[in-house]
């Protein structure tokens, strides 16, 4: 009897502690559901309440969630590309100069992404690809990649070798054991490595105003919701529902699949 | 680490079919024996194949673009470069300037209060609630996962709803205050803006330092605690000797990830003050010069570079860090 009142004093604690911690984001929605008017007054809970708000997002954003959902999907797929191969290549094969390798993975993850972005100015516009969806998907990438390659090999490490022997005494060659076997096993880190990346590319801000802000249209949903801040007129409404609609993939990744997010903070955690 | 991944049972259930032939036996004892040379030659080719987009990809858009970085630094950028297509070499002429400029040493010290308030207060935080955590109660699951959900939000987010709840006249940060009798603090304001980026960043660090300590919690064993509570030692006690020292090894790689993250955080204080005030750090100054909202006389691309060739070289010397750390660990 005592041990469960001690352990129900201690949820009590905990729902306090976690209000506190996502009050501002409440405060994002409740400001995002009231009237222009009543904005200002501050409201606890949103007593004038509207949707105009979000009106005013479908009108106006929907072009940048386009682009950022293009984005995030583009940089999936080159993360994946390049990552899975190399992640089985560094745990498993043998390969010249891994040591250095591993070690420019972890100098990688730590380089400020605004050094990144200068250097990608310049060499962007040499190449003529400064404000198109494919340069900002490579500059996206390189957030995600050093962080995939690591958690792949992490994974693939673990693989048991007599998993792989077995394959290649049954004529399997390199190619043939890594997508017939390595990758069907992987397919949990895949799908976590998927997931960051996708959140890094559609949470972006310094490639996306650096390198794509001339883009028009055709800049992510960031930079949407960047154009409602410098406006000298701001408007806290649609800005903070323009917010709330930029945060519905953080949601449903967290609902749909909680344990990989967990999985992938710790497995060397990585993020701007 | 991933203990999620780790524990995927179908790593143990799957498997290649399993007939083995003698021959077949023969083979394998030739591949895993003395390898002949010609082989080996082939293996290393194979894995060279499979890691070879990698190192492609790293030297194209890693090396290709830091070295345009520290070439700028050494050259002199404007605006006209992109057109004309000439930027003189001048050597450590820019590296002097900036070294030398009126703002360079606030700036330091604004970047070295801002990292260590945000990195000590995250890891102080964070700890609590991980070990608030580690005994599992009803929910305790469920708040634990809503506790990640600051971390996920894009930065852009958390920073437009800081700036609004920090604002100096409506925002409810103020009123909050205000009901405990608190005048009005002016967050945004240049004197204290600091203080104001300093505390958004602190919320956004919690969820990494909650999530990556409770993982180093659950890997001390129980019965430690058992016995130690058995000898009669009270929660401080066990805390203090065994939970602190225990956890040491994690703690030193989340504060040194943490270390490098806080050091290059540029949205969270450009949103929320563009750097204005005593919020500049290094990282919005190299952004700032570079990207900022003034356009054409203002922009300064080769000053930014020399900034951004300093984090730079911060980044690769904490690279090396993490690595000796990590190795002494596995020796200790």
């Amino acid at each position: 009897m005592e041990a469960t009142s001690r352990t129900w004093w201690k949820t009590i604690v905990g729902v306090i502690l976690t209000a506190v911690m996502l009050f501002p984001l409440y405060w994002m929605v409740n400001v995002s559901l009231t009237q222009r008017n009543a904005i200002r007054a501050g409201d606890l809970f949103p007593t004038a309440f509207t949707l105009a708000n979000y009106q005013v997002v479908l009108r106006d954003q929907l072009p940048y969630l386009g682009t950022s959902l293009l984005v995030g999907l583009g940089t999936v797929a080159l993360t994946l590309v390049i990552s899975a191969p190399a992640g089985y290549a560094i745990s498993s094969l043998f390969i010249p100069g891994r040591r250095v390798l591993n070690f420019c993975l972890i100098v990688a993850q730590m380089i400020p992404a605004v050094v990144m972005a200068l250097g990608f100015y310049t060499v962007y516009i040499k190449l003529g690809i400064l404000d198109t969806i494919p340069g900002l998907i490579l500059a996206d990438s390189t957030i995600a990649v050093p962080f995939a390659v690591m958690l792949f090999s992490a994974f693939m490490s673990g693989i048991s070798r007599d998993l792989l022997n077995a394959a290649a005494v049954d004529g399997a060659n390199t190619w043939v054991t890594f997508t017939r076997i390595v990758l069907p096993i992987s397919r949990n880190s895949a799908v976590t490595v998927a997931l960051f990346a996708f959140l890094w590319a559609w949470s972006d801000f310094i490639f996306a105003s650096t390198l794509n802000r001339e883009g028009g249209k055709l800049r992510p949903i960031t930079m949407g919701l960047y154009d409602y801040i410098g406006s000298q007129n701001q408007e806290w409404g649609a800005l903070m529902a323009t917010a709330v609609v930029a945060s519905i993939p953080t949601a449903v990744l967290l609902v749909v699949a909680q344990r990989y997010v967990a999985a992938g903070v710790t497995a060397g955690a990585v993020k701007d | 680490m991933n203990t999620t991944m780790g524990r995927d049972p179908r790593a143990v259930t799957s498997s290649a079919p399993r007939q083995r032939t003698d021959s077949a036996q023969k083979k394998k004892e030739e591949a895993t024996g003395a390898t002949p040379p010609r082989r080996r030659h082939r293996r290393q080719w194979v894995g060279l194949a499979f890691v070879a987009p990698l190192v492609t990809y790293l030297v194209l858009f890693y090396a290709f673009p830091l070295v345009e970085n520290v070439s700028m630094s050494l050259h002199r950028f404007t605006r006209a470069t992109y057109v004309t297509g000439e930027a003189p070499f001048v050597g450590a002429e820019i590296y002097r300037e900036v070294l030398t400029a009126p703002q360079f040493l606030p700036t330091v010290w604004q970047t070295a209060f801002f990292v260590v308030a945000s990195l000590v207060l995250q890891y102080a935080i964070g700890l609590a609630l991980a070990v608030f955590f580690h005994r599992n109660f009803p929910l305790s699951v469920v708040l634990r996962g809503l506790f990640l959900v600051p971390w996920l939000v894009p930065i852009i987010v958390s920073a437009t709803t800081w700036q609004w709840m920090m604002d100096a006249d409506v925002g409810i940060l103020n009123r909050i205050l205000g009901v405990f009798g608190v005048d009005p603090v002016w967050w945004l304001g240049a004197e204290n803006a600091l203080w104001a980026v300093t505390i958004a960043n602190i919320w956004l660090g919690i969820p990494f330092n909650l999530v990556i300590l409770y993982s180093g919690l659950q890997n001390i064993s129980a019965d430690l605690y058992e016995a130690a509570a058995l000898d009669g030692a009270g929660a401080w006690r066990l805390f203090w000797s065994i939970t602190f020292p225990l956890l040491r090894p994690v703690s030193a790689i989340t504060l040194l990830l943490g270390f490098v993250y806080t050091l290059k955080v540029v949205d969270i204080i450009w949103i929320m003050t563009t750097g204005t005030g005593r919020s500049q750090t290094l990282a919005t100054w190299a952004y700032g010069m570079a990207f900022g909202k003034g356009t054409s006389a203002v922009i300064q691309y080769s000053q930014a570079s020399v900034v951004g060739t300093i984090l730079l070289v911060i980044a690769l010397f904490m690279g090396v860090v993490y690595l000796v750390v990590q190795r002494s660990e596995r020796v200790a």
